[in-house]
């Protein structure tokens, strides 16, 4: 029976000149949080979008589940979310059809479980507004919604408690509690450290 | 647990599985859309996008009527010398009023992350990139196929059979250019101003689109059979159908890294 499990072997990348992944190492098995840390420009970001295949590594390669993931891409990408600095929302929509559209592309959604959501990360009175007029820490907190609904094993966060409030960092720390829960897996590139809930968290720092 | 160290310092965080649930409770909880599903609801979201930007919307087509509307003025007022003309006018405005909309058919997508996140999804991004493509059709190519035979009166061809073989042409003919234009719009992304060079790119790669569509255009007006040149259309469309989304998603993804 097949054990989730993300490794990273030996990864090095360069950006122009710059070496920032320097040879990078680690494995990451059911239910634990690695929590990346480093100053501006250590490469976390460029870390996360590496891990989720946007950018190919020059050496090293990452494994899931003992498989090269550049040998089948797309399932990787199906037992993985990734959530930027920015929330991936249009302003033009409202929050409610943001989650229609993002999370319908990747799996099917009810209605009621779209209304669950925006509830659980307190949206349901402004779930109705057009995203352009909502604050960067309801937008956040819409993402977050969305995190919860993708149901995946793997999450890869850059500043997930950016822009969020005292109770947004403690939505934030209860989401991750659960996906650990699960047996999910979560990779955070944090500035302030995860919420003191998250446990056991894994360190790594990152020199710039 | 907790541990620091260099990139260069191999770190292992392995945790004891053993307390967790079923290695495929995750998986089991979620039921993924089928790749259909997934292009309908990216053709929708750039329909029901687009509606909510009516004044992008419209620019395209209001430049194609301005631009048809300009030459009577430059040229000459004689119907005549208008009917000869409007093939040429008919698919030049065409052209350019679909180029003008190639701009925004993902750059904000790439702003926002919605391309990352078509990426990410599991899903094949050339079906993605099929259905943007196709909503850029539907937004652009349509609606400047139904303007058309307005435009045609304005340039002296009044025959019924005649405007309406004109819908067909620019119809069919704006297809490739919509999806040539997708290759282009994708290999620029990454480019600031990217304008220029979208136009350079993209216009020789539409010559034959607009050799065909204005060869039907003229057929049409002179009541003659115009199958030939429309056939051509519909295989330059297939053609495009086949390969354009192949070539957008490979782009798209080299723009993202």
């Amino acid at each position: 029976m097949p054990v989730e499990q993300l490794e990273v072997e030996n990864l090095h990348l360069w950006r122009g000149e710059r070496h920032v992944l320097r040879g990078l190492r680690f494995a990451l098995a059911r239910g634990a949080c690695l929590e990346v840390c480093g100053a501006n420009g250590s490469g976390k970001t460029t870390l996360l979008r590496t891990l989720c295949g946007l950018i190919y590594p020059e050496e090293g390669r990452v494994l899931w589940n003992g498989e090269d993931v550049q040998r089948d891409l797309r399932a990787f990408h199906a037992a993985l979310a990734y959530l930027g600095h920015e929330p991936p929302l249009k302003a033009d929509l409202t929050a409610r059809e943001n989650l229609h559209y993002w999370i319908g592309v990747r799996r099917r959604l009810g209605e009621e479980e779209l209304s669950r959501a925006l509830a659980r990360v307190g949206a349901s009175s402004w779930c109705g507004r057009r995203v352009r007029t909502l604050s960067a820490g309801q937008r956040r907190r819409v993402a977050l919604a969305g995190l919860a609904l993708l149901h995946v094993p793997l999450w890869l966060l850059d500043e997930p408690t950016t822009n969020l409030d005292g109770e947004g960092r403690e939505l934030v720390g209860t989401l991750l509690s659960e996906q650990l829960g699960r047996g999910g897996m979560v990779i955070a590139a944090v500035h302030q450290g995860l919420p003191a809930s998250v446990s056991p968290v894994t360190r790594l720092e990152l020199a710039a | 647990m907790s541990s620091t160290g260099s990139p260069v310092t191999p770190l292992v965080a392995m945790v004891d599985s053993a307390r967790l649930g079923g290695p495929h409770g995750l998986a089991e909880a979620m039921q993924p859309a089928s790749a259909l599903e997934a292009a309908r609801l990216a053709l929708l979201r750039d329909l029901q996008l687009a509606f909510r930007k009516r004044g992008q919307l419209l620019q395209p087509l209001a430049f194609f009527v301005m631009v048809a509307l300009l030459f009577p003025l430059a040229v000459s007022p004689e119907p005549a010398r208008l009917r000869e003309l409007a093939p040429a006018v008919l698919w030049i405005g065409a052209l350019l009023a679909s180029l003008l909309a190639l701009e925004f058919l993902f750059r904000d997508d790439a702003y926002d992350g919605t391309l990352e996140q078509y990426a990410l999804s599991g899903q094949s991004l050339t079906s993605l990139m099929f259905a943007k493509t196709l909503a850029h059709w539907l937004l652009t190519g349509v609606p400047l196929a139904l303007m058309a035979p307005v435009v045609a009166m304005s340039l002296g061809v009044v025959a019924a059979p005649a405007l309406a073989g004109i819908v067909l042409a620019v119809g069919v003919g704006t297809v490739p250019l919509s999806l040539i234009g997708s290759i282009g719009a994708a290999l620029t992304l990454g480019i600031k101003r990217s304008g220029t060079l979208l136009s350079l790119l993209t216009l020789p790669l539409s010559l034959p689109a607009l050799i065909f569509g204005a060869r039907a255009t003229q057929l049409a007006i002179h009541g003659a059979p115009l199958l030939a040149p429309l056939e051509l259309l519909g295989a330059l469309a297939v053609l495009g159908i086949t390969l354009a989304p192949i070539a957008a998603a490979a782009a798209v993804r080299i723009s993202l890294e």
